[in-house]
């Protein structure tokens, strides 16, 4: 199986890689809180308005305006 | 700021929306055609329409342009709205489009003409492969300069799955497409042989076919799971802790499960063995994941009555846990020894493949759509749920058949007579095949209608639309 001695280096070099990018990501304060962008994406409203719906925020419980409760 | 000044890219994630929702429809009808052929075998019509080219044909539409249009249009929506920046080198981003529209169109062309280098999810040729390769890159610098210019500090975790699967099937494609083109009379043609040679070729294959898989088809659409699922939802994932444990533990387990599509064939019997064993430990982070997506509803059960994306979305989860339970079953050796090779792996497939991919992928457009044409929601939610259930119907006939059908053929092949004969022709197995074919006809037929309900929908919302893009907006409680 000789086409290993070029898929477990390969391997080898991604599994470094990710190693090196999981330790950034460490650093760098990725995984300093672990409960709040859950919630963040939730706060960023992207429900269209339309054209005659302006003002008020479409069915509550279909769209999901709800995220901004 | 300036940045909220800026509009985030809308035009490309409308493209690649609207072409999800056509090529599905593509790929969906050859699928439903090569499905009859198989009942009807006098429908395979000269070579060019023949069931050998048309099958990859089905699954070069299904996999790259219905999934592929989807991942695009989707991590290009999630990259710009949770990054809260524009994305990055709008030109570059308009040419993944019509660069990934050329690459489809010329498979579609290609394929039925009989140009193929054999492999089994990337058969085309040479010349496209490059285009591939191109726009791949691009699709590349465009998702990682948008992360680069984010305004948060923070990189949501759907962006992790996006981001590995671009890097992943980069790798993937150099390696397994790598070939030597064929000179005739020292002019280059179209026709290439792969660089990789017998037994070789076939776990380089597979360590791509497996992997294509694994992050094109699961960590992708994983991340328009972790993303639309809590939008749609209006809740925060179950548990961000573990969605990041789930990307860690997904990517660094990986990499080897390829082999155990080759269990009993020439490759060491060990390399089959370590195939069986990563696939079987994939169960762990799989099922996280799923369970992580489904307690997202937990204590607002109460939505997925009224809300079909959520059906649509909750439902493609509960796939990926049967299919992610079901896979690494059948990479044991001794199951798979009566799994192999028989209708019980098509059914396998589609079960992840309709289930998930293309459950969640049209959950995802339901929601993607009105947004994109700026209306407040799909032009018929009643539409959305006749979908639903055409579609799960339709699922349920498909797996069902193929499981009956699969296990029966396998059963009849290993079964002897005692004086160690065959107790069966292999005729007879296709013979008693025949009724689930097609029931597998009817569950197929059932999905195309479901797309074809949703293209309807779809261009019903996009009638007086509006293109206009959305405004960047800070994000809400950012800190440094």
């Amino acid at each position: 199986m000789e086409i290993m001695y070029l898929l477990i280096p390969l391997s080898v070099i991604l599994v470094f890689l990710i190693g090196v990018v999981f330790w950034w990501s460490l650093r760098s304060g990725q995984f300093d809180d672990l409960e709040g962008p859950g919630y963040r994406i939730l706060m960023d409203d992207d429900q269209a308005r339309g054209e005659n719906a302006s003002t008020t925020p479409p069915d509550q419980h279909r769209g999901s305006a709800a995220a901004n409760e | 700021m300036s940045e909220t000044q800026s509009m985030y890219n809308y035009k490309v994630v409308r493209q690649f929306a609207v072409m999800t929702v056509i090529w599905g429809i593509v790929g969906m009808l050859v699928g439903v055609i090569i499905a009859s052929q198989l009942v009807w075998p006098e429908l395979n019509f000269g070579p060019w329409l023949s069931y050998g080219r048309l099958r990859p044909l089905h699954t070069n539409a299904v996999i790259f342009a219905f999934g592929g249009c989807a991942l695009f249009a989707t991590s290009y929506y999630v990259v710009q709205r949770t990054c809260h920046a524009r994305l990055f080198a709008g030109g570059l981003a308009a040419f993944t489009f019509w660069g990934w529209q050329l690459v489809i169109l010329l498979a579609a062309i290609s394929l039925p003409l009989g140009f193929t280098q054999g492999k089994e999810y990337a058969e085309l040729e040479w010349p496209i492969d490059i285009l591939i390769t191109v726009v791949w890159v691009s699709y590349a610098v465009v998702f990682f300069g948008t992360i680069a210019k984010r305004t948060v500090s923070h990189i949501y975790v759907a962006n992790w799955f996006f981001g590995a699967m671009i890097l992943t099937v980069a790798v993937l494609h150099l390696v397994n497409s790598a070939a030597v083109p064929v000179l005739a009379a020292g002019i280059l043609t179209p026709k290439s042989y792969s660089a990789y040679a017998g037994v070789q070729d076939a776990m380089i294959q597979w360590w791509y076919g497996h992997n294509a898989v694994g992050f094109f088809l699961t960590a992708g659409f994983l991340g328009i799971m972790y993303y639309f699922v809590p939008k749609q939802a209006g809740r925060p994932v179950y548990s961000y802790r573990l969605s990041v444990v789930h990307f860690w533990a997904l990517i660094f387990t990986y990499m080897w499960a390829g082999p155990h599509h080759l269990h009993y064939t020439a490759l060491p019997d060990w390399t089959q063995s370590v195939g069986m064993i990563f696939s079987l430990i994939l169960l762990a982070p799989s099922w996280g994941g799923m369970i992580n997506g489904i307690m997202t509803l937990s204590g607002a059960w109460h939505k997925l009555r009224d809300d079909p994306i959520l059906k649509f979305l909750i439902t493609s989860l509960s796939f990926y846990g049967m299919s992610t339970f079901e896979g690494p079953m059948m990479s044991i050796k001794t199951v798979n020894a009566l799994s192999h090779y028989t209708d019980w792996t098509v059914g396998h497939v589609h079960s992840g493949a309709l289930g998930w991919v293309a459950m969640v992928t049209i959950g995802s457009m339901y929601y993607l759509l009105p947004r994109l044409f700026g209306k407040p929601q799909m032009h018929s939610v009643k539409l959305m749920t006749v979908h639903f259930w055409v579609a799960t119907i339709g699922i349920v006939l498909y797996i069902a058949s193929m499981w009956i059908s699969g296990v029966m053929q396998g059963l009849m092949w290993r079964s002897g007579n005692a004086d160690g004969t065959l107790a069966y022709s292999f005729v007879e197995s296709v013979k008693v095949t025949y009724p689930f074919y097609a029931i597998r006809l009817v569950g197929g037929l059932l999905f195309l209608c479901g797309m074809l309900i949703m293209a309807y929908n779809m261009f019903k919302t996009m009638a007086g639309g509006s293109t206009a893009d959305a405004p960047v907006l800070l994000a809400a409680g950012q800190h440094a």
